[in-house]
């Protein structure tokens, strides 16, 4: 039975002999492997709640006990984007099980919203997934603007959809290039990354950091354009699509590629639907689901773009979509460029968005707007509503509640990773060792978004 | 064999230690350099003038570094498994010649002195031999490791190792069928001169890769997985198995892993310029030029023709993406031993009809 562990096997003093530990680990299973043990009073207590799920994984008696392994992948490993872990149960090289098991980076920012003002919620939801993070700080602003009412200007309408076009931009590259270097494509990495660096050099220019931006604020955008903005998206435009080019001559007809790709990962549509699967991943089973065109927000609508889907809904398939979708991106910020209106970057809600500076010299009023926004934050009328944007991931929604006060009562993001993770244990379905990174590669999960 | 002789092989033995570690140094820099180029980085560059001396730091890093001895590794392997890897690398490289024999007269005797370690007669058995012992390192380092991504790299490497083995071994029968000796000084004088087609010269050189063009193919497709690099990476695999075999070994021991690597990369290059490339022949413009020059004239062609391979051996590294294990066993079996096999039966077919004439005829 259990031994309780007590000091003299719990810490092992080198050289000398090692401890037997077998015994006061679960069933003598190797470490680690005690999530994937099945327990019997969890299951019966499971039973009682009715929140059991169906697991239609069935143990194959004629393989040999000794035959399976337990593999922990992560979360310290090279190509689990962050800390996703694993647990993979290994029959030689094939994969018959996986448990992805998350929380590493939970660091509670969905409690935390609730103690900062609406106006500072900005900081905190543009750290969740930090390789869109202008995406989160629009959703959260389209929520609270939605129960606020007011109305944005349309330049401040247009620079949203620039940026995170942009992001989107960015955002597919370090997808691309982290699946090609999962894959073995090392240089896919670099370039994947060398062209990221001109976007991240515009937001920098622009909201004065290269990530973690809370630029797009409740009631517009913080700053307008900088000077000379047109110059820098132009060489973006101009410059991305020749870089994607090179990763088509690399990757595109590339025979290894296609081997490693084609086939690998599939989830159908259903499956997809079932599991709440979003963004590119859905795109590549051939759901043409683009909230942009569904459920437009910001003015998106007036823009000219196709929905890329694929057909297999393979990793191939996936890659093809990113590509695309960073073509359709492209096409888009060409139009903001052309049609960028003129006027204000933020509403003139004195209420919602704080007074120039010059007007708080000379204007009482002004002075008093001022320094109810930056100490109680402005009030939001008592609602709730939730709000979703595509985002490069998938559905980026945002849930907000508010009691009339200056901070939200509760606020939950729907985090695209999170749910396309839960995907994972299908498309990995007896796959091979090498699949299960490009299967996670070509998911493109952000561990900051499924945890929170 | 008197003491003079001796003393001459263990001068050679002595020059080729030395100079296999010289050529993973100014390697492993070459190879940082040239993927850095590829990727747009600048490379290591703060070590010597342009960074060539940050193979010797890191080198020297490893040195001091503690060797950690994980606490369930089957220890006399897993010490044992290091040393397995750089030895054969080291020995493999003593048959190939990269040099003409020079003549020289010592203590009252002339003397013929092959610019090699040991001119054997079995010279590719040994090399085979030898490419195969290299394999055990990467298996007992897997399985000795007592850790679970070490063992997917050594059974991983086992599999790899006896699918290639038998494409590279048949590859190479057809340049002993052509050439007619196992010798590998005899491969490189068959290649001297200039190709002839039915006794008529052409202005070519009588290399082995312009008549056996499939068998060097071959040849080369199984070299880069007999030396475990990208695209056939796998018992590595850092994005899989993370690091593969040597996950578990630290300081010197890892380090004598990453010079067995890297000798491997050498040395295969250097087989395949001797057994395709006509080895260290070239022009050497004798008598016209100083006897010195043209006695290190060959050893100047045969490392230009080794670093054409190195080059892509590198180039291939920063391009390619790493073949999975299934597809890796498809290439091996159903591409290349049958293609190897057709191959061979045609040019024994060939041999055949030149010696004996057509059997109708």
């Amino acid at each position: 039975m259990m031994a309780e562990p007590t000091a003299t096997t719990d810490i092992w003093v080198s050289g000398t002999e090692a401890p037997d530990v077998s015994e006061w680990m679960v069933a003598g299973t190797d470490e680690g492997a005690q999530e994937m043990e099945r327990d019997e009073t969890v299951e019966r207590s499971v039973e009682q709640r009715g929140s059991r799920v169906v697991d239609d994984w069935v143990v194959d008696d004629s393989v040999d006990d000794d035959e399976r392994m337990i593999v922990n992948m992560g979360p310290q490993h090279p190509s689990t984007h962050g800390v996703l872990r694993l647990n993979i149960e290994l029959e030689g090289e094939i994969v018959r099980r996986v448990k992805p098991i998350i929380g590493y980076l939970h660091t509670g920012m969905e409690k935390t919203a609730e103690t900062l003002t609406f106006l500072q919620g900005g900081t905190n939801v543009t750290r969740m997934d930090y390789l869109a993070p202008l995406h989160n700080e629009l959703c959260y602003s389209l929520a609270t603007e939605k129960l606020l009412g007011v109305e944005i200007p349309p330049r401040a309408q247009a620079i949203r959809i620039l940026m995170t076009e942009l992001n989107r931009v960015s955002s597919h590259l370090v997808a691309t290039a982290t699946n090609g270097m999962d894959i073995g494509a090392l240089s896919m990495m670099m370039y994947g990354f060398r062209e990221r660096e001109l976007i991240l050099a515009f937001f920098e220019k622009t909201t004065g950091l290269r990530m973690n931006h809370n630029y797009i604020r409740p009631g517009g955008v913080a700053a307008d354009l900088p000077d000379g903005w047109e110059e820098d998206v132009a060489e973006i435009l101009e410059r991305i699509p020749l870089a994607m080019r090179d990763y088509e001559d690399l990757l595109k007809e590339n025979p290894i590629w296609l081997g490693r790709t084609r086939g690998v990962g599939i989830i159908t549509a259903d499956e997809c639907l079932a599991y709440g699967v979003t963004g590119p991943t859905l795109r590549a089973a051939g759901v043409p689901w683009d909230l942009r065109k569904s459920q437009p927000y910001s003015g998106i609508e007036a823009y000219e773009f196709d929905v890329v889907t694929g057909s297999r809904g393979d990793v191939y398939d996936r890659y093809r979509v990113r590509i695309g979708e960073m073509h359709q991106s492209l096409r888009i910020i060409e139009q903001v460029v052309d049609t960028m209106p003129r006027g204000d970057y933020k509403t003139t809600d004195r209420k919602v968005s704080p007074p120039p500076r010059q007007r708080i010299d000379e204007s009482m009023e002004a002075l008093i707007h001022h320094f109810k926004i930056y100490t109680e934050g402005f009030k939001v009328p008592a609602g709730e509503t939730y709000v979703a944007i595509e985002a490069p991931r998938g559905e980026l929604g945002c849930y907000l509640v508010s009691d009339g006060s200056g901070a939200p009562l509760r606020m939950h993001t729907r985090a695209p990773s999170f749910s396309n993770l839960q995907a994972l244990p299908i498309m990995m379905a007896d796959s091979l060792v090498a699949d299960t990174v490009a299967c996670i590669a070509s998911l493109d999960p952000v561990m900051g978004d499924v945890d929170r | 064999m008197d003491w003079i002789d001796l003393g001459l092989v263990a001068l050679r033995v002595v020059v080729i230690f030395g100079l296999l570690q010289v050529v993973t140094i100014l390697l492993i820099w070459f190879e940082r350099k040239v993927v850095a180029d590829m990727q747009n980085r600048v490379g290591p560059d703060r070590a010597g003038p342009f960074g060539i001396l940050q193979t010797v730091a890191d080198g020297v890093k490893l040195f001091f570094k503690e060797q950690v001895t994980p606490r369930k590794v089957e220890l006399g392997l897993y010490l044992a498994a290091p040393m397995l890897a750089a030895v054969p690398a080291f020995l493999m490289f003593m048959v190939v010649p990269f040099g003409r024999p020079v003549r020289i007269n010592l203590g009252g005797e002339d003397r013929l002195i092959p610019i090699q370690g040991a001119d054997l007669n079995i010279g590719l058995l040994y090399v085979l031999a030898m490419s195969s012992v290299a394999v055990y390192a990467v298996v007992l380092a897997g399985w000795s490791s007592g850790s679970k991504y070490p063992l997917l790299g050594g059974v991983r490497a086992t599999a790899q190792a006896i699918s290639y083995e038998a494409a590279m071994g048949l590859s190479l029968v057809p340049v002993v069928l052509f050439t007619g000796s196992l010798q590998l000084s005899e491969i490189v004088t068959a290649q001297s001169g200039s190709l002839t087609f039915f006794d008529r010269a052409i202005a070519l050189p009588a290399w082995n890769v312009i008549v056996l063009a499939p068998s060097f193919l071959i040849f080369f497709i199984a070299a880069v997985a007999e030396t475990n690099r990208a695209p056939f990476d796998l018992v590595e695999a850092e994005q899989e198995i993370v690091g593969g075999f040597h996950t578990e070994y630290s300081g010197l021991r890892f380090a004598l892993f990453f010079l067995a690597e890297y000798i491997n990369i050498f040395t295969m290059s250097g087989l395949a310029v001797t057994l395709f490339l006509g080895g260290w022949a070239g022009p050497t413009w004798d008598g016209s030029v100083p006897l010195l020059v043209s006695a290190v004239l060959p050893t100047v062609w045969f490392f230009l023709k080794v670093v054409v391979f190195l080059f892509i051996f590198v180039w291939l590294r920063a391009t390619l993406p790493r073949l999975r294990y299934d597809q890796l066993m498809t290439l091996g079996w159903k591409r290349l031993i049958p293609a190897s096999l057709v191959w061979l039966f045609f040019i024994g077919g060939a041999m055949a009809v030149r010696q004996f004439g057509l059997p109708w005829g």
